[in-house]
């Protein structure tokens, strides 16, 4: 598995996540689905997680309403979730794969306090277990 | 008969449809028709004692379901039901 994230986008996802550390970011991902996967767009979500934003994201049912209607109206397909794992790994946890859903790609970006130090995009598997999808980085031209 | 919206990663499970009318008198009912026509769906929606799971939330209309008694809810033609997915994770 495979997707192509625009340089854009990509930077987008670090802005966000670096903005909110050390708690945890959340957000959409838009594009098309081609031969491969192509993210190009992204949408800032706030996380509405109760208590310690540091280790977990929540998106509420209004938002993500919100972000289904966004991509009706902009013609381009809702693709995934992206959310940061601040001074963790890129690798996601017990608690990401019971809430996961099948179709979505999600993007986990880690980062510290000074640097982006990894970003991987996974999918659940029909053996509900995710898979890496690897993640080609490019300017997409819409 | 409501019509019922789909979300994006349960659309597979639907022949990529993303609003469903389906049959039922009550909110519970019509939700239990859309997975007995679309048994594939069942297990994102009902748990194994047949309640809603805990990582879907069902709005009627601008209503959260938790806030109803979806098994004695009567629908009607103009009513609105969406599966929202709960998202959420972390470390």
């Amino acid at each position: 598995m495979e997707l192509l994230l625009d340089n854009h986008a990509y930077q987008d996802i670090y802005e966000h996540a670096r903005k909110t550390f050390p708690n945890e970011c959340c957000g959409f991902l838009y594009g098309k689905e081609h031969e491969n996967r192509v993210i190009y767009q992204t949408l800032e979500i706030n996380n509405v997680m109760q208590g310690d934003q540091r280790d977990k994201f929540q998106i509420g049912p209004k938002d993500y309403q919100y972000g289904e209607k966004y991509a009706r109206q902009n013609n381009i397909d809702l693709l995934g979730i992206y959310h940061s794992h601040p001074d963790h790994p890129a690798y996601p946890s017990e608690f990401d794969l019971r809430m996961a859903f099948p179709y979505f790609s999600y993007i986990i970006i880690s980062l510290d306090r000074e640097k982006m130090l990894d970003i991987k995009s996974w999918q659940l598997s029909e053996e509900q277990s995710f898979e890496e999808e690897v993640i080609h980085f490019a300017k997409v031209v819409q | 008969m409501a019509k019922i919206i789909i979300p994006t990663p349960l659309r597979g499970y639907v022949n990529n449809q993303s609003e469903v009318e389906v049959k039922g008198n009550t909110v519970k009912e019509v939700l239990s028709n859309l997975c007995e026509t679309y048994p594939k769906l069942k297990s994102y929606v009902f748990d194994d004692e047949g309640k809603v799971r805990e990582f879907i939330r069902i709005y009627v209309g601008d209503t959260d379901s938790s806030e109803l008694d979806i098994e004695n809810t009567e629908v009607d033609s103009n009513m609105e039901i969406s599966i929202i997915p709960a998202i959420a994770g972390g470390i």
